[in-house]
């Protein structure tokens, strides 16, 4: 069956035609989700794209996460479904509290717009079960709050229980312990600063993304595969 | 009763505040090498119509919970300024 997947969209949001053709690309169905939608339409999986969602006001995502979808996608979690956000889409997963954690400015108040290579740290993931450990990825970066802070205790928490999902290979923000991506207790929701949507292609540069797309894919259809199995 | 408000929000102690950290060290250049521990924070200022200052004070920080604040990296502190005349 091929999977669908909602892509949120608030007013400044920008990179959600990307996610689709991406998702598209590789065999998937993709849709928007507008931000006033109360439900989710029946999709697979829910991808928060990054941009500005109501510009950044007060702070990234804090606006955005008082959404009408936000409720719908905060169910949707609970339920197990896979939930990722790219950039502006994991500071809004933070600011609803559906993700541990928060961003901030970047260190040296430098908006970066560059490629940064991560390391897959955990193959346990909604967005990195097609992955291996150790595993380099090469994916642009394009944000000014991209600094992953948290209090001590719970980075002891995020370590311990393998939920750092992704980590810089040279730390471009600041971010705690060269946070890129996380991912929840479930491991069903993730979020990550990098794009992948923008690596999907050789001609823009690197192809190191798809493999984080075609990730959620196998989420969405190892879920239905458990959903619809006899008991 | 209408009270003027001011909420200021702030970094957590032991949470980086990387505004703050440029700014102490832009201040050398300029020739102030006397100055540390640099805070960068924001000030809202509200009116709000509430029945008395306990209500007025508990509705604003219930608001600074949910929205004007993330409390995972931030503080606040609000401060009831004065009754605006009717």
């Amino acid at each position: 069956m091929t999977s669908r997947v909602g892509v949120v969209q608030f007013p400044g949001t920008n990179c959600e035609l990307d996610v689709i053709q991406v998702v598209e690309q590789l065999g998937g169905t993709a849709e928007i989700l507008f931000h006033s939608e109360r439900s989710l339409g029946g999709v697979d999986a829910v991808v928060v794209p990054g941009g500005f969602a109501h510009g950044d006001y007060l702070r990234t995502g804090a606006i955005a996460r008082f959404s009408p979808v936000m409720d719908a996608v905060a169910r949707h979690a609970a339920e197990g479904g896979p939930v990722v956000g790219i950039c502006n889409g994991f500071q809004v997963l933070c600011e609803a509290g559906l993700l541990p954690g928060a961003l901030q400015k970047n260190v040296g108040l430098k908006f970066l717009c560059e490629d940064a290579v991560v390391r897959v740290e955990t193959t346990d993931s909604a967005l990195t079960n097609l992955t291996s450990i150790g595993q380099h990825l090469n994916i642009p970066i394009n944000h000014f709050e991209g600094n992953y802070v948290c209090a001590p205790n719970l980075l002891d928490g995020l370590r311990a229980e393998d939920q750092v999902v992704l980590r810089y290979v040279d730390n471009p923000n600041g971010s705690l312990d060269n946070i890129a991506g996380i991912c929840n207790a479930g491991r069903n929701v993730v979020g990550l600063m990098p794009h992948p949507e923008r690596a999907s292609d050789a001609l823009l540069g690197s192809e190191d993304g798809l493999v984080l797309v075609q990730s959620i894919l196998a989420a969405c259809e190892e879920r239905s595969a458990t959903i619809s199995a006899p008991r | 009763m209408m009270f003027s408000v001011t909420v200021q929000v702030t970094h957590l102690p032991g949470i980086l505040d990387p505004v703050g950290a440029t700014v102490e060290r832009a201040l050398p250049a300029l020739g102030y090498t006397n100055v540390s521990q640099v805070h960068v924070g924001k000030t809202i200022r509200l009116t709000i119509d509430a029945e008395n200052v306990e209500a007025a004070r508990a509705q604003c920080e219930e608001m600074c919970q949910r929205l004007l604040a993330n409390p995972v990296i931030e503080a606040f502190a609000v401060s009831i300024d004065d009754v605006v005349p009717a």
